[in-house]
C-alpha cells in the first residue's frame, strides 16, 4: 500500500477530445446495448458480461483488442494460483477508518460478503484488495484532480485475506461519486473498486461495488459497459440492517462469484462435475 | 447482490471493471516486481512496454504475471506482498512508467509437465473495460514451442506477439499491444 510516484497525466490523456453531451453517451449507450442484444439472440456473442468493445467510454477506444480472444485449454501454471496468507496482510488493514491519528469524516460503513467460485463453493484463503475515494469523492491519487477536499485521515487502500468459508470485511467510509472528463458533466456513480484472486490464475477479477439505487446508473458508461441489467445487478451491494451497527456504522453485503472458463456457458449443464 | 444458490449449482459469475486511472495508491506494492531478488543467482531482467492502438505507450496499465520456477514446480510459498528476499512466490506486479515501460525481476520459468515454459500475464489499464489474459514464452527451446498447441494454431505474425525474445544479458524484452497491427494475441478459457 505504498504510495508509488507517478508523474501527474497530461490533461489531454484523460480529458476525451470530442466532450459529448450526455445524452449522446446515453444514446450510444442503447444503440451498444441493442446491438449486444441483437448478437446474443442470433448466438454471435462468444465473450463474456462486460464488453472490450464500448465506444462511449471513450479512452477503451484505443484500448481493446480488435479480434477475438484465442480459446485455449488452460495449463496447469494457469489452473493454480499465488497463495496469500497473514505473512501478506495484517488484519488492520481490513478496516480503513483506523490507517491514520483520526478518524476521517463520512458515513462509516461496512461491507461483508462471500467469495464464490462458479459452483457456489467458497474461495479460501484469498487476497482481497479494495481502494477507493473518499467522502467527498476525492482520490489520494496524484492523477485526481478533482477539487473536492483531500482527508488527512483517509487513504482509501484495504486489504484482507478471505476465511474458510469465503467471508471477507472490510470496514470504511462511503466513497462520494465524482466527476470526470469522458463527456459533458460526466459523473461516477459512488463505487469502490475490488481485486480479488481464486484458486486459478483465469479466476482472478477486478471489479467495482456500486451502492443500490444510485441515480447516476444509467448515465454511467463504465457501469454499463455490462450490457445485461441482470450482470449489472450482481455489482451492486445490498443494504443489510443486520449488519448495520447501531449508533456506528451502517452495513452493505456484497457477494462476489469467480469464474474463469466461459466456455462452459454453452455447453450442457453436468459437463463440469 | 446476496448470492443464496446452495453449492453444487451452477452461478453466474460477477463482471470485471475497469481498473480505471487511480489504482496506483492501492495495487501496486513495494518490490511487487521482484519476483526474484536482483542479481540473486539466475535472476533475470523480463522487461518491455504496454501500447494503446495508436502506437502510444500506456502509462497506466498494470501487469501481473504468475510462473513456475525454474524447476517447473509451481511455487506454493506465500509473501508476494511482503518479499522475504528468497521465497519464490511466482507472482509479481508492476504499474507501467510514464513511457509505458514495465520490469520485472523473475527467473526463467521452467517446463511444466514437458511443455513450453511461459509466464502467465495478465494486463489492466484505464480504458481497457476488464482484464485481458496472455502468455510470454520462452524463445529458446524451439522444439518445445512448435508443440505447443497454442502457439502451432497461430499464423507467424501472431505467434511473434506471445514469444519474448531473449536479451544479450540473458534477460527478455516482450511488448503488448492492446490493439493495432501487431495486437498481442488475448486469451479465453
Ligand atoms: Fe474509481
Amino acid at each position: 500500500m505504498t504510495d508509488t510516484t507517478v508523474a501527474p497525466a497530461p490533461e489531454s490523456l484523460l480529458a476525451a477530445p470530442d466532450q459529448a453531451t450526455q445524452q449522446e453517451i446515453v444514446r450510444e449507450i442503447e444503440e451498444v446495448h441493442a446491438a449486444h442484444a441483437r448478437a446474443v439472440a442470433d448466438g454471435t456473442y462468444r465473450g463474456g458480461q462486460t464488453l472490450y468493445d464500448f465506444p462511449p467510454y471513450r479512452s477503451s477506444i484505443l484500448r481493446h483488442p480488435t479480434k477475438n480472444p484465442k480459446l485455449v485449454d488452460p495449463e496447469t501454471i494457469e489452473l493454480t494460483s499465488p497463495a496469500f496468507g497473514q505473512r501478506d496482510v495484517a488484519a488492520i488493514e481490513a478496516d480503513l477508518t483506523l490507517q491514520h491519528a483520526g478518524e476521517p469524516l463520512g458515513e462509516r460503513m461496512v461491507v461483508r460478503g462471500r467469495v464464490l467460485d462458479g459452483w457456489g463453493r467458497p474461495v479460501r484463503q484469498q487476497l482481497v484488495e479494495i481502494w477507493q475515494a473518499n467522502s467527498a469523492g476525492r482520490y489520494i491519487h496524484k492523477r485526481d484532480q478533482h477539487p473536492a477536499p483531500l482527508d488527512p485521515n483517509f487513504t482509501g487502500a484495504g486489504r484482507a485475506i478471505t476465511d474458510d468459508d469465503g467471508w471477507y470485511e472490510f470496514t470504511t467510509i462511503k466513497p462520494g461519486p465524482y466527476p470526470w472528463r469522458n463527456h459533458r458533466n460526466a459523473w461516477r456513480p459512488a463505487h469502490i473498486h475490488f481485486s480479488l484472486f481464486g484458486s486459478a490464475f483465469t479466476q482472478r477479477i477486478v471489479t467495482q461495488m456500486y451502492f443500490p439505487g444510485d441515480p447516476l446508473f444509467p448515465l454511467d458508461p463504465i457501469y454499463q459497459s455490462i450490457p445485461d441489467q441482470q450482470d449489472r445487478d450482481r455489482l451492486v451491494a445490498t443494504y443489510d440492517h443486520d449488519l448495520t451497527e447501531p449508533e456506528f456504522k451502517l452495513g452493505y453485503r456484497w457477494d462476489i462469484v469467480l469464474t474463469g472458463q466461459h466456455r462452459t456457458w454453452f455447453e450442457p449443464e453436468g459437463d463440469h462435475r | 447482490m446476496i448470492v443464496s444458490t446452495p453449492e453444487g449449482q451452477r452461478i453466474p459469475a460477477t463482471g470485471g471493471q475497469t481498473v480505471g486511472p487511480f489504482f496506483g495508491f492501492g495495487l501496486p506494492y513495494e518490490h511487487g516486481n521482484e519476483i526474484a531478488h536482483p542479481w540473486s543467482p539466475g535472476a533475470i531482467v523480463l522487461s518491455g512496454a504496454v501500447y494503446q492502438g495508436d502506437g502510444n505507450p500506456i502509462p497506466d496499465a498494470m501487469l501481473e504475471i504468475w510462473q513456475a520456477d525454474s524447476d517447473g514446480s509451481i511455487p506454493q510459498a506465500r509473501g508476494s506482498l511482503h518479499r522475504d528476499g528468497h521465497a519464490f512466490t511466482g507472482f509479481g506486479r508492476t504499474g507501467t512508467t510514464d513511457e509505458g515501460g514495465y520490469l520485472f525481476w523473475t527467473r526463467n520459468p521452467g517446463s511444466v509437465d514437458g511443455a513450453a515454459p511461459f509466464f502467465a500475464v495478465i494486463v489492466f489499464a484505464r480504458g481497457l473495460p476488464d482484464k485481458l489474459h496472455t502468455r510470454i514464452y520462452l524463445p529458446d527451446d524451439e522444439a518445445a514451442l512448435a508443440a505447443d498447441p497454442l502457439l502451432s494454431s497461430l499464423t507467424p505474425e501472431e505467434r511473434a506477439t506471445l514469444v519474448a525474445v531473449r536479451t544479450e544479458d540473458g534477460g527478455l524484452r516482450h511488448d503488448i499491444h492492446l490493439q493495432g497491427e501487431k495486437e498481442t494475441v488475448f486469451l479465453a478459457y
